[in-house]
C-alpha cells in the first residue's frame, strides 16, 4: 500500500518533469508544423463520429429523463435553459474529454510505446530528428488544440438531440429551443468551459505521450502503456475538472 | 596477441587518440563502465576501430553488445569511461555537433526499426530532413532514394509500407536507410539475426559490396560465427563486460582458452 502511494507520487513527479520538458522544447526551433497539422487532422478525424454519436445520445437521454420531473413542477419550459447550461458548462466538456481519453490517449500510448519498443524512437534520434519534438510536442499540441473544437461539436450535437425530443414531445420549434438556449447562456458559462477544454486536451496528450514514450521493453509494455494511459488520463480529467470548477467559482464570487 | 594493444588501464596517461597508427582510429572506446542497477553490463571495455576496417564484436546474448554501440552514438551514456568517435569525445558534444557527427555514422538496428507509419520512400527520406546541407539536395530527393534502394536491390518496394515487407526485406530497407546519408562509419547490430542462412548470406554480401563501394569503416555485432568468418578482418570477444580476446578469426578460433573456444564450438 505504501509502495503504491509512493509509486503514485513518483508518477506525478515524472509527469510534471515531462510537462516541463514539453514547455522547454516547444519554444525552440526546429518546429514540426507539417507533423502538427497531420496529427490535428488525424485526431479530429478519428474522434469526430464517436463524439457526435455520444453527444447526440446524451442530449436525447438527458432530456427524456428530466422531462417527467419538470412536468411535475410545471417547469418544462425551462428545459432548454437547463439542458443548455448543463451541457455547455459540464457534461459536454467532460464526456468529450473522457471519450478522447479512451480513444486518443490509448492510441498515442500504444503508438509511441510500440515505437519505443521497436527502437524507432532511437532510430529517429540517431538520424538527427529530435523525437521529443517530432512525436511528443506535436501530439500534445494537437490534442490541446483539437479538444476544444471537439467539445464545441459535441455540445452542438447534444443540444440538437435535446431539441429533437422537445420538438417531438413538447411541440417546441427548433428555432425557439435554440433561441432560448443561447439567451440563457452567458459569457461566464462559455469561457470557463472552453478554457477547461484546452486543459483536458493537454492532459490527455501529455499522459498518452508520457506513458508511450517511457514504455517498458517488450510487447507487454505496449499494452500496459495504452491501458494505464487511459486510466490516468480519465482520472486527471476529473481532477482538472474539479480544479477548474473551483477556480471559476472563485471568479464568480468576485 | 590477445588483449595486447587495447588495454590502457594500467598506463598513467593513456594517449587521447591514436592518429599515429598506420590507419586512422575512427572509434576509440576506453575503460567504459555501464550498469543497470545491480546488472553490471560493461566493466571496463576497450576497443578501437580503424578507418576502412571490418571489425566484428562477438558476445553472448545479453553480454552488452547493443548497450556498447548505443553508447557510441550517444543513445545511452556510460557510467564512466572515454568514448571518442572521429576525434570527438561523445560525452562533451552539444546537441547540434552530436547530430552532425551522427550523420556520419550509420546505425543498423537489431530489429530494423523501420517507421511503420511511413512508406519505404518516407522512411528513406526521413534522415535527410535535417541533413539537407550535407547532401546538397535541392528539392527532389527521389534520385537519392532510388540509388539507396537499388544498392539493396529493392527499388520496386518504394511505395510499400513496412508491414508489407518480409523480415529480410525490412533489414535491407533499413540498410538502405542507414546508407542514404553516405556515412563514414556503419554500426551493424546483428545484421543477420533472425534471418534464414540464404538471406543472411545476401545481407553479408550486401555489406561487403557497400564497404567496397563507399570505403566505410564497419563495426559489426553478431553472434553468427559464419558471418564473422566471412566478413571480419579483426574480431573482439565481449565476455563479462570486457574486451576478453582480440585477433583475427584464425587466431581466435585456434585459441585454447575455454571462454574463447566456446564461441567457435559447433
Ligand atoms: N534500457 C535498459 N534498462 C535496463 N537494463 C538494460 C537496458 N538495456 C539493456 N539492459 C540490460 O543490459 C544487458 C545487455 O543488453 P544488450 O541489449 O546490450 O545485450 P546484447 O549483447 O545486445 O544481447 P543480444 O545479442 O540478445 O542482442 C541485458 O542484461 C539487459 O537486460
Ligand atoms: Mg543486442
Amino acid at each position: 500500500m505504501v509502495g503504491r502511494i509512493k509509486q503514485f507520487f513518483i508518477q506525478i513527479g515524472e509527469l510534471s518533469y515531462f510537462a516541463g520538458r514539453f514547455f522547454k522544447e516547444i519554444f525552440f526551433p526546429p518546429f514540426e508544423f507539417k507533423e502538427l497539422l497531420r496529427q490535428c487532422y488525424q485526431m479530429g478525424n478519428r474522434s469526430l463520429v464517436l463524439v457526435g454519436v455520444t453527444g447526440f445520445i446524451i442530449g436525447l437521454v438527458m432530456t427524456l429523463q428530466s422531462r417527467p420531473t419538470l412536468i411535475q413542477f410545471g417547469a418544462v419550459s425551462w428545459m432548454p435553459n437547463m439542458t443548455g447550461i448543463s451541457i455547455v458548462r459540464e457534461i459536454g466538456p467532460v464526456i468529450t474529454a473522457l471519450i478522447c481519453a479512451g480513444r486518443i490517449a490509448s492510441g498515442i500510448g500504444a503508438e509511441l510505446g510500440s515505437m519505443r519498443v521497436t527502437e524507432q524512437i532511437d532510430a529517429m534520434e540517431v538520424s538527427g530528428t529530435n523525437p521529443f519534438k517530432y512525436l511528443v510536442v506535436t501530439r500534445i499540441l494537437a490534442t490541446t488544440l483539437m479538444l476544444p473544437l471537439l467539445v464545441v461539436f459535441g455540445d452542438l450535437v447534444a443540444l440538437y438531440g435535446s431539441a429533437l425530443v422537445e420538438n417531438l414531445k413538447g411541440d417546441v420549434s427548433f428555432q425557439l429551443y435554440f433561441n432560448t438556449v443561447f439567451d440563457a447562456l452567458s459569457f461566464g458559462d462559455i469561457v470557463p468551459a472552453t478554457i477547461k477544454s484546452f486543459f483536458f486536451g493537454f492532459v490527455i496528450g501529455l499522459v498518452g505521450c508520457y506513458k508511450g514514450y517511457y514504455s517498458k521493453k517488450g510487447t507487454a509494455g505496449v499494452g500496459v502503456a495504452a491501458n494505464t494511459a487511459v486510466v490516468m488520463a480519465s482520472l486527471l480529467v476529473f481532477v482538472v475538472d474539479f480544479i477548474a470548477v473551483f477556480v471559476s467559482d472563485i471568479f464568480y464570487e468576485l | 596477441m590477445i588483449n595486447e594493444n587495447t588495454t590502457y588501464k594500467n598506463k598513467k596517461n593513456p594517449p587521447k587518440s591514436d592518429y599515429t597508427d598506420a590507419r586512422k582510429t575512427v572509434i576509440c572506446i576506453r575503460d567504459v563502465y555501464k550498469s543497470f542497477g545491480d546488472n553490471h553490463v560493461l566493466n571496463g571495455f576497450d576497443m578501437k576501430l580503424h578507418e576502412g576496417e571490418n571489425l566484428v564484436v562477438m558476445g553472448k546474448s545479453g553480454s552488452g553488445k547493443s548497450v556498447m554501440i548505443k553508447c557510441l552514438v550517444g543513445l545511452m551514456s556510460p557510467d564512466s569511461g572515454y568514448i571518442e568517435v572521429m576525434g570527438k569525445e561523445i560525452a562533451t558534444l552539444d546537441r547540434q555537433t552530436l547530430d552532425e557527427l551522427r550523420s556520419d555514422i550509420g546505425f543498423l538496428f537489431q530489429g530494423s526499426a523501420l517507421y511503420d507509419s511511413m512508406t519505404v520512400r518516407e522512411n528513406l527520406e526521413f534522415p535527410m530532413r535535417r541533413h539537407k546541407e550535407k547532401l546538397g539536395v535541392v528539392q527532389d530527393t527521389t534520385p537519392l532514394v532510388m540509388e539507396a534502394l537499388e544498392n539493396v536491390g529493392l527499388a520496386h518496394t518504394i511505395d510499400l509500407m513496412p508491414a508489407e515487407l518480409s523480415g529480410g526485406m525490412k533489414r535491407r530497407i533499413a540498410l538502405a536507410r542507414t546508407l542514404i546519408l553516405k556515412p563514414k562509419i556503419i554500426l551493424y547490430d546483428e545484421p543477420t539475426s533472425g534471418l534464414d542462412p540464404i538471406t543472411a548470406k545476401e545481407i553479408i554480401e550486401l555489406m561487403r559490396s557497400i564497404q567496397k563501394k563507399y570505403g566505410t569503416s564497419s563495426l559489426i555485432i553478431t553472434h553468427d560465427v559464419d558471418c564473422a568468418r566471412v566478413i571480419s578482418e579483426r574480431m573482439i570477444l565481449l565476455v563479462d563486460g570486457i574486451n576478453y580476446a582480440e585477433g583475427s578469426y584464425a587466431e581466435l578460433s585456434a585459441s585454447t582458452d575455454p571462454k574463447v573456444d566456446a564461441f567457435f564450438k559447433k
